[in-house]
């Protein structure tokens, strides 16, 4: 409920949209034509997600398998670690570009330390990538930079980290055979592959986080307007600067998973990873412009991508360059759906 | 009060005693410039020979022509992800119409460009979205699409007229740096001696203001993010005849990073407002002199993009200084 009151927030009009408290004062009886789409912005995503999958369903037999829904959750949930981050930048009205190298950092980082157990392995990309992300919130934060130049700029120290790290890229990482580091990304319980449980029970922390603790109710009043946040007297800085941390701890842990599941440290991976994880998190009805969103609509946009690549996949007559037009045609669909419902309640 | 980092140095805020971050932020990435070019004067060998200055200037022409459209979008308060994606559409339509002759395949990969300006400039300016959401999902969507009027195929390019182009010069100098050099002035000129570069200004610096004041400001938007996907249509075509190949899959990969690298290391706040378009080339140099000097100097790529890396948030940081003043 509470999360929908932000949305007239308008970016051209730089109004400060109404706190997330006055939510309910406002809802309290919304039109019709209102309440339909507050449900079309919030669980809009998840329709389309569950009508592809009806439908691919039908048309193709090998789709609808326990063995191919496996493939894709597992593919989906590295992506979806690296989102949950992003979900919580980006409801503060931030963002974070450096999420994609900061994952291939965590892996190659993983990769390496496995050697020494897994504990070391887990420890290291999350000191490391966690040191990037209080780098990243301390400059936005605390020097006032804008966060778009500050998560560009490690992007590009995190990726050069990597490079010195494996002499330029030409050694790689291998994780130990048969450790338990690589039992984590490779083993499953009743099926279910670590990875995703991993995912899943990281949605279920943030959902919680965001929805029922005062930390979860400061993000959204920074995301719609970080000045009346500051008069009424909430830690802005320290949630911003948390944020920004989190999504560092986040990614470094989604590229140490990978590297367990792949068993070595791929230097070459993550790059254009941060654009998929803003692209997951829009398509779920989080608002760039921060102050709203939730983490189940970034699960289901994240699933939606996902899906759309294995149908592309299944297709198999089409090459894999659809995927991306298809990604970019979903993009455009939702985000003008969103603003035009957006308007729509404005004026209702 | 942005706005008047535009003017020339004469026209600013006469200060009583000039502050170093003032100072810096002014004439920084010049003097930038300069310090790195006495460097390797001194310390580098054969760093300052026609040769090598030949080189570094062809490879940094596309980035200047691409930089210069982003520092349209970005003294509106835009961004502008998709160029990149442009690139590829521009050089993955030029094979497919060759065979018409070189103006209309030219003519064509131009109208990609605008057509990909158009998409973000209407989603932008008439539906209202966020720069970086609007053009995200060119980026995302403009490669695929290029790819697959490509077939996902790399073509070699064989035409001669094309291929001069990119390695044609006149008097000496190469023909990409000539129409680098001409844009970066065609530009500066649209900015400090147009209607419309006043009109880019005033909508960056406040939106409200400029429509109250009747400024036609979708129109306006438009425009920009159509010039935007030109320029990036133009250094895609350049950047596929020097490479005598069209590679949809990896040419003007991460353009859109090295542009706004460029124009925010050049003194253009991200928040509009201003466009500093000498600064855009000089940062555009910064970048690729520090590069080249890293590399001459045996140091690997890691450290190079460490030290760009250090070089932004330098930049930003100094800018910030300035403001909050």
């Amino acid at each position: 409920m509470k999360l929908s009151s932000s949305l007239a927030a308008s970016p051209a009009a730089g109004s400060a949209p109404p706190s997330p408290e006055n939510a309910d004062a406002h809802g309290a009886r919304p039109s019709g034509r209102e309440r339909i789409a507050e449900l079309v912005q919030r669980q809009g995503v998840l329709a389309v997600l569950l009508l592809v999958i009806v439908i691919a369903s039908f048309v193709y037999p090998t789709f609808a398998t326990l063995d191919n829904a496996r493939g894709v959750t597992v593919q989906a949930s590295f992506l979806a670690i690296v989102a949950l981050g992003m979900t919580l930048v980006i409801i503060t009205g931030g963002i974070d570009l450096s999420v994609g190298s900061v994952f291939a950092l965590g892996g190659v980082l993983a990769a390496w330390a496995s050697q020494w157990g897994v504990l070391p392995a887990l420890l290291v990309p999350l000191v490391v990538c966690g040191g990037i992300g209080l780098i990243n919130g301390l400059l936005i934060a605390r020097a006032g930079m804008a966060p778009f130049i500050v998560t560009l700029a490690s992007l590009l120290g995190a990726r050069g980290l990597l490079l010195a790290l494996t002499d330029e890229g030409a050694t790689t990482y291998l994780v130990p055979k048969g450790s338990f580091f690589a039992e984590l990304g490779q083993g499953s319980v009743w099926g279910f592959g670590y990875p995703i449980l991993i995912a899943l029970a990281l949605f279920g922390a943030g959902g919680l986080v965001l929805q029922r603790t005062s930390f979860g109710q400061t993000l959204f009043a920074v995301g719609g307007s970080s000045d009346a946040a500051t008069l009424m007297g909430l830690p802005v800085a320290r949630a911003k600067i948390m944020v920004y941390l989190l999504s560092g701890l986040l990614a470094g842990l989604a590229g140490a998973v990978n590297a367990a599941r792949l068993s070595s440290g791929v230097t070459i991976i993550g790059a254009g990873m941060e654009l998929d994880a803003i692209a997951a998190v829009v398509i779920g009805g989080t608002l760039l412009v921060g102050g709203a969103g939730s983490v189940s609509g970034t699960l289901w946009g994240v699933l939606l991508l996902a899906v759309i690549q294995n149908l592309i996949n299944q297709i198999g007559s089409l090459n894999s360059s659809y995927q991306s037009v298809v990604s970019g045609g979903f993009l455009i669909l939702v985000v003008v759906a969103q603003r035009y419902l957006a308007r729509s309640r404005r004026t209702a | 009060m942005t706005t008047q980092a535009t003017a020339p140095a004469a026209q600013a805020r006469p200060a009583s005693r000039p502050s170093l971050p003032a100072w810096l932020q002014e004439y920084g990435v010049y003097a930038a410039v300069a310090a790195l070019l006495l460097f390797n004067a001194v310390f580098t060998d054969h760093f300052l020979t026609t040769d090598n200055l030949r080189t570094q200037l062809i490879q940094v022409a596309p980035i200047v022509i691409v930089a210069l459209g982003m520092a349209l979008v970005i003294g509106t308060e835009g961004v502008d992800l998709s160029v990149g994606s442009a690139m590829a559409l521009a050089a993955a339509l030029l094979p497919l119409y060759l065979g018409y002759g070189l103006v209309p395949a030219l003519l064509v990969a131009l109208l990609a460009g605008a057509v990909v300006g158009a998409v973000n400039g209407a989603l932008v300016s008439v539906v209202g979205l966020q720069p970086i959401v609007a053009t995200l999902a060119l980026f995302v969507g403009g490669r695929g699409i290029a790819l697959v009027m490509a077939d996902g195929q790399l073509k070699q390019i064989v035409n001669p007229d094309l291929l001069a182009l990119g390695t044609g010069s006149v008097l000496g100098v190469p023909l990409v740096v000539v129409i680098a050099a001409a844009l970066a002035l065609a530009v500066a000129f649209l900015v400090h001696r147009t209607t419309f570069g006043r009109q880019i200004v005033a909508i960056g610096g406040n939106r409200s203001a400029a429509a109250l004041a009747g400024l036609p400001v979708k129109r306006v938007l438009t425009g920009v993010y159509v010039l935007c996907g030109v320029l990036a249509a133009l250094a895609g075509i350049l950047a596929t005849a020097r490479l005598t190949a069209s590679d949809p899959s990896s040419l003007g990969n991460l353009m859109e990073l090295s542009a706004i690298t460029a124009v925010v290391v050049g003194g253009t706040p991200l928040s509009g407002g201003s466009v500093r378009v000498l600064g855009t080339v000089a940062g555009a140099l910064l970048m690729q002199l520090l590069r080249a000097t890293l590399v001459k100097h045996d140091l690997p790529d890691s450290t190079a993009q460490m030290a760009q890396a250090a070089i932004i948030i330098a930049a930003v940081y100094v800018a910030r200084e300035r403001r909050s003043r």
